[in-house]
């Protein structure tokens, strides 16, 4: 059947655990997970998980169904590239020597739209987000003058629909409870 | 404001006040170093909660499992850490794969030897995690009250399941306020959800269309008391049923609704017509693989529709074309007055060739012989018979299971105990003590083969210590017998490591106080359980039956639904 990478983004309630327990439903289902990120969300005391995926939409359907059955997950969804923009970070370690030497790297550097985080006596971290691809490019590029350091997050997204349908679904669960 | 709030208990004492107030009458459980504090404190309160010290702690939770699944109460077990925590796995794993509610409380080493590998220390939580519904470490005594009311409110609603309790020591031994409130929500977690009336509605439209319509009920129904709304919908719309081994007895065996048991070795009848049928509803059941066989040939000339409380089980072995999420009591009872009055006669008669053929190549054969050794299945159906088919059944796993389910015949919900989803041998004895204790007042038959018997037989000591009067009723033909029964019939009967040599059961069963008989002919049979039953007390029943005994019909695994064996030779 045909892949496609996923995006799934899960709602949480910050317990211990967690992790553990969303990423054995993709062991169970033997699913590599090809990119993790974990943080705080917008809304107070709830953790957002965005995980990356190649899998067909049976598969992901099932994943994402047993995961919102955690007791502690609020709501878990799954988007394909087209419904969310998304993007990573990527940072490269380069001889501060190397660049001295050679102007071309300021023109990459503008070029990717990337920064420059830091610079000292022996080495410059460069700091480049955007799409798997670009961040990609960006590394082989600077391959040429050596990377001595490449490090790639998570992939982070957002929907491209106006409505948060985690924050739709608190609203009826907290707001049903006070009316009750 | 609770007036006794102010008084400051230990977190051991507030643990049980807290199993008091969820009004646990039975804990399962076994002492030891991480959970001693609690068991002492257990001491105080004999004459609230009956303790009921088991001999193995796998015991305790298939225990606390038969207790649950005949009285609809949570099982409680109760265990140190460690050894004792890792033993419960099995138990956990069972009730979560069939869905049945526990608290398990395990003791814990003290929280600043969390991590350390202190003596008796294990990852419970790691470990369970993925087979409970959830598990949760207490580490402070001011969390019991609080994880104690949550765990009881996720074990027992929604899709019931098992919940598991690590316990740090320090949290049974410090002090806290006690203050108990009952858990009614979690922001998280939405047991019941809303039913949707569009969802009741197509499903309704769907049924009203089918000639040929035929529901399979699980043990969801079970769960949430929709017996009776089960009953009245195919009565309104004459609906035959196939029951999955956990549905059983949710509606009477001789209901004429009733068509049997779905699966590897249930009736040939609603197997062949789940083929053959126009729409077919499934409620409160996963289309296990047991039940379907190979999906790429199941049903697919059906419109399913599909009744469940959880939205995982929509399209995870079968594609639907309806579902309806929710509680199935309440959306049967939205389905009832959407449902036009039919009668299906035709549908529901072209059945009998499948029964009359059933009945007469493997059912008359296996009840009926006149001579030759005693078959397992004419042992079942004696001892149901006697009981005036009002007893409890309680199985083992293998022959004496599908035996059990096939032969036995029930008249009352909840009548059936058996490891289902997990095929559990060693559930059977402890199973069968838990459902006597939850239901005092039923007789309660354990079908057990000799090799699962030996898997728990240490149990024998808790049927002693508390008089607990369970019927057990030996299947011994000296075998591994279903295992056997492949390697007969798929394995070019090499018959590897299944013949086993047995102790004198009846004997060993007399060394516990318990009485019993080994039956050898047909000619004692009858005698023999009348003298069972008629006794006060447990009693063993060890009866030789064929060595070579093999539950048909059987569809191979992983074949067509309707690749039905009948015997070694005939197919249907």
């Amino acid at each position: 059947m045909d892949k496609t990478l996923y995006t799934v983004t899960v709602y949480s309630e910050n317990q211990v655990g967690l992790l553990s327990q969303i990423s054995i439903i993709f062991t169970r289902r033997q699913l590599n997970i090809e990119s993790l990120s974990v943080s705080a969300s917008a809304i107070e005391g709830i953790h957002k998980f965005t995980i990356t995926t190649w899998c067909d939409e049976d598969m992901i359907d099932k994943v994402v169904k047993q995961i919102e059955k955690k007791i502690d997950v609020i709501k878990a969804f799954y988007y394909t590239d087209d419904e969310i923009v998304y993007q990573e970070v990527a940072l490269y370690k380069v001889e501060t020597e190397k660049m001295l030497d050679d102007n071309s790297i300021e023109e990459l550097v503008r070029r990717h739209n990337a920064r420059i985080l830091e610079v000292n006596r022996t080495f410059t971290v460069i700091e480049k987000s955007g799409h798997p691809e670009e961040t990609q490019q960006l590394f082989e590029e600077l391959s040429k003058y050596g990377v001595l350091q490449f490090v790639r997050s998570g992939r982070i997204s957002i929907t491209k629909s106006t409505a948060e349908r985690v924050s739709i679904f608190l609203e009826e669960r907290e707001g049903g409870r006070s009316r009750s | 404001m609770n007036h006794m709030a102010t008084e400051k208990i230990s977190g051991s004492e507030a643990l049980i006040r807290s199993l008091l107030a969820e009004n646990v009458k039975t804990i399962y459980g076994y002492p030891g170093g991480a959970i001693m504090p609690v068991f002492d404190c257990l001491y105080d309160y004999k004459d609230r909660v009956r303790h009921i010290l088991v001999r193995h702690e796998q015991g305790a939770t298939h225990a606390a499992q038969g207790h649950a699944r005949v009285s609809g109460e949570t099982g409680v077990v109760l265990v140190t850490s460690g050894p004792a925590a890792t033993n419960i796995i099995t138990g956990v794993t069972d009730a979560m794969i069939d869905s049945t509610p526990l608290v398990v409380i395990t003791g814990q080493v003290a929280s600043s030897l969390l991590g350390t590998d202190a003596f008796q220390e294990t990852d419970v939580v790691g470990i369970t995690q993925p087979v409970t519904k959830w598990s949760y470490q207490i580490r402070r005594p001011e969390d019991i009250a609080w994880a104690v009311a949550r765990a009881f409110y996720i074990a027992r609603t929604g899709r019931p399941g098992p919940v598991v309790l690590d316990m740090a020591k320090d949290a049974q031994q410090g002090t806290v306020e006690f203050q108990y409130k009952k858990c009614d929500y979690i922001r998280s977690y939405v047991p019941y959800p809303p039913i949707n009336d569009a969802d009741v509605q197509r499903a309704a439209d769907v049924i009203n269309a089918a000639q040929k319509p035929l529901l399979l009920l699980g043990q969801g129904v079970v769960l949430s008391h929709a017996e009776p709304e089960l009953t009245a919908l195919v009565e309104k719309a004459d609906i035959p049923v196939g029951c999955t081994l956990l549905g059983l007895s949710a509606l009477p065996t001789d209901h004429p609704l009733n068509k049997g048991m779905l699966g590897m070795h249930g009736n040939v009848g609603p197997n062949i017509k789940t083929n053959e049928c126009d729409v077919l509803i499934a409620v409160g059941m996963r289309f296990d693989d047991r039940v379907t066989g190979d999906l790429r040939t199941y049903a697919r000339q059906a419109r399913i529709v599909h009744l469940d409380i959880d939205a995982s089980e929509f399209d995870k072995n079968v594609k639907t074309e309806v579902a309806v999420l929710g509680d199935a009591k309440e959306s049967l009872s939205r389905l009832l007055p959407l449902l036009e009055e039919k009668k299906h006669t035709d549908w529901i008669e072209s059945f009998t060739p499948c029964e009359r053929r059933e009945y007469e190549t493997v059912i008359a054969p296996e009840l009926f012989s006149s001579s030759g050794p005693i078959q397992m299945g004419e042992v079942v159906r004696k001892v149901s018979e006697a009981t005036g088919n009002r007893a409890v059944l309680v199985t083992d796993v293998g022959q004496n299971q599908m035996f059990g389910a096939r032969y036995f015949k029930f008249t009352q919900t909840r009548s059936i105990v058996t490891s289902g989803g997990l095929g559990t041998m060693g559930f059977g004895l402890p199973a069968a003590i838990g459902a006597k204790i939850g239901a005092p007042d039923r007789t309660v038959c354990l079908f057990v083969g000799d090799g699962g018997l030996q898997m728990t037989v240490e149990e024998l000591g808790v049927i002693m210590q508390y008089d607990i009067d369970v019927k057990i009723i030996l299947l011994n033909n000296s075998f591994l017998g279903m295992v056997r029964q492949w390697q007969q019939l798929f394995f070019q009967e090499r018959y590897s490591e299944t013949p086993m040599s047995n102790p004198d059961f009846v004997t060993l069963a007399s060394a516990y106080g318990i009485k019993g008989r080994r039956v050898e002919t047909r000619e004692q049979l009858d005698e023999a359980i009348a003298g069972m039953l008629a006794h006060r007390g447990a009693y063993l029943l060890d009866v030789a039956v064929e060595e070579k005994g093999m539950v048909f019909p059987m569809t191979p695994a992983g074949t067509c639904v309707t690749n039905i064996m009948l015997n070694v030779d005939e197919k249907y």
